[in-house]
């Protein structure tokens, strides 16, 4: 009962407020933290019943898997949707007072905002619960029609332009995936990707689909050579969403890949695939890092520490099924996904209030702040831990498995671009802190307190999720392409 | 058999070149109409591939699949169209710079 109650409230009360909130806007700030206050309860319902009872579906309508649409959630589902609501709530918190303290903006920005902010999150919980492949297009679909109005919401030259190459990208990208899906369906007759997973055989329109797929979900992902849309994007949305872009949305396509590649395909036969990933996930660490260190621009630098961290995400296609850490590398690149999406989120509204108060997001300008906005500041060096992988942040955690595991494997090109990027990173975090600790005399805007405790608290919550990894790292396991084989080999 | 074949191969043929229309296209409502093309591209394989059933009916599941797709198309296409109706007025063009 509480399972089935948690379940439709992921997806339906955001879905039901976003629109309310279309047709009476000045609902949108109080109705958006409400549903943001009450969605941790039904994730956390979600995440305990999963717990308890492993792997759960729900059939909508009582119709069953071949002919209904069947919700299916396991460990990952779990806490990725545990994940999006605490860090869509502190973000609905920030943006309240970012949308009321920032004047100089068009004045529709802020009404607009809400509505498209819950139609993100229903998107995302869908996503995150689906039991078919179809239903993850239409949720990708769904996210890059809310991504698109975020990304241009500024109404600026700048944010239109990056807004129409991400809607771009992104449609080309859902067109390959529903390309893919559309062979898939035909060959095998199901969308169900549980079902999907024990029908597939290994010939040649399964290739040209899983081809088609993962290029498309690459594109949306952002792995390496395909991020040319992302800094652009990410960098001219509003603070509030940039940080639902940069923390929530990219892990969505990631995790549609992840299902398709381990719990779909035969990935026995992508193992050739999967190194190639892994190689382009490293290139992404090191080039990712690289712009990061050279930008001016704040919003820019960790909009490219994005692509370095996304980069981290894909060395897990590398580690081959049979290896004794395969678990621990599954359970590691999940909890740095989540790891990463409380830091990134915590690092653009940190920046977002940062920027308010010194005029200018230009890290010259940063000069004093440490004075000026300590809370704001400290939010970023916290967050900026998480980024580097400093010990005791969840990063490190995960950053430690992914080392093992790729020194298991003998992957020992990306055990150095693992160590490369915590020392880039570094450097371009400790970059801003040492212009932020400058002595300066001029005065600033001081950001009201909601601008400044939002990212603290989730930067805190990502530094601490080293503390307590073992319960969200068996919650992990459950479900997981490993557990049957490697039960009990994580550490 | 040899029907549905030479469908969803044009339906494929489509896509590749509603493909190269978005990669080559510079300017913005010519992209818009390759993305269209390459949807098209898809539906068509889709619904020509619906009729790989053995009853010798089409498979209806395919055809709303295609239904769902074209709604996300047309909400697309609006969405992507007001953004090229916003560039035109702020800058007076409709081209897509710096690619």
């Amino acid at each position: 009962m509480v399972f089935e109650l948690s379940v439709l409230g992921l997806v339906f009360l955001p879905l039901a407020a976003g629109i309310t909130v279309f047709a009476v806007g000045r609902w949108g700030p109080p109705l958006t933290i409400i549903v943001g206050l009450i969605q941790p309860f039904f994730a956390a319902g979600v995440a305990r019943s999963i717990w308890q009872n492993g792997p759960s579906r729900y059939r909508i309508g009582g119709w069953g898997a071949p002919l209904g649409i069947d919700l299916h959630v396991d460990g990952i589902g779990a806490l990725m949707v545990l994940m999006t609501a605490v860090v869509g709530l502190m973000v609905a918190i920030y943006a309240r007072s970012y949308f009321a303290t920032t004047e100089s903006e068009p004045a529709n920005q802020s009404s607009m905002f809400w509505p498209v902010c819950l139609l993100l999150w229903t998107g995302l919980n869908a996503l995150y619960l689906s039991g078919d492949i179809f239903n993850f297009y239409v949720a990708l679909e769904m996210l890059v029609l809310s991504a698109v109005a975020l990304i241009g919401l500024g109404g600026k030259p700048k944010a239109v332009d990056a807004a129409l190459h991400y809607v771009i990208y992104a449609v080309t990208a859902s067109l390959f995936y529903l390309m893919g899906l559309t062979l898939l369906y035909s060959m095998y007759g199901t969308v169900d990707w549980a079902i999907l997973g024990t029908r597939v055989e290994p010939n040649f329109s399964t290739r040209c689909s899983i081809v088609l797929m993962t290029v498309g979900l690459l594109m949306k992902t952002a792995l390496f050579p395909l991020h040319f849309w992302l800094p652009a994007a990410h960098g001219s949305a509003p603070a509030p969403a940039s940080a639902m872009l940069s923390g929530l949305v990219l892990k969505a396509s990631f995790f549609v890949l992840l299902r398709l590649w381990y719990n779909v395909f035969p990935y026995e036969d992508l193992r050739a695939a999967g190194d190639f990933l892994g190689i382009l996930g490293a290139a992404a660490i090191i080039w990712g890092s690289v712009k990061a260190i050279i930008q001016q621009r704040l919003k820019l630098l960790i909009a490219y520490s994005t692509v370095a961290q996304m980069g981290y995400l894909f060395l897990f296609f590398s580690i081959p099924h049979e290896s004794p850490y395969f678990c621990s590398a599954w359970s590691g690149t999940w909890y740095f996904a989540v790891s990463h999406a409380c830091a990134k989120a915590a690092a653009f509204m940190a920046v977002g209030s940062l920027a308010h108060a010194a005029g200018s997001d230009q890290i010259k300008d940063m000069a004093g702040m440490a004075q000026h906005q300590p809370v704001a500041v400290f939010a970023f060096g916290l967050s900026g831990v998480s980024l580097m992988g400093l010990p005791l942040s969840g990063a490190f955690v995960a950053k430690w498995m992914l080392l093992k595991s790729t020194l298991a494997s003998g992957h020992w090109h990306l055990t150095i671009a693992i160590l490369a990027g915590g020392l880039m990173a570094a450097i371009y975090i400790v970059r801003v802190l040492a212009t932020a600790f400058a002595v300066d005399s001029r005065s600033v805007r001081n950001a009201p307190a909601p601008m400044q405790w939002p990212p603290l608290i989730l930067a805190c919550l990502s530094a601490a999720l080293g503390l307590v990894a073992y319960y969200p790292m068996k919650l992990l396991e459950i479900g997981a392409p490993c557990s049957a084989i490697l039960m009990g080999v994580t550490p | 058999m040899t029907t549905v074949t030479l469908f969803a191969s044009c339906g494929a043929v489509i896509f590749g070149i509603g493909f190269f229309g978005v990669v080559v296209c510079r300017r913005l409502l010519q992209i818009v109409i390759a993305l269209n093309v390459m949807g098209s591209g898809v539906f068509l394989v889709l619904i020509a591939l619906a009729r790989r059933t053995t009853g010798g009916r089409p498979d209806p599941v395919a055809h709303s699949m295609a239904l769902t797709g074209l709604v996300v198309a047309v909400s697309v296409t609006a969405l992507a169209l007001t953004l090229v109706r916003c560039r035109y007025k702020q800058t007076g063009s409709t081209d897509l710079n710096n690619r």
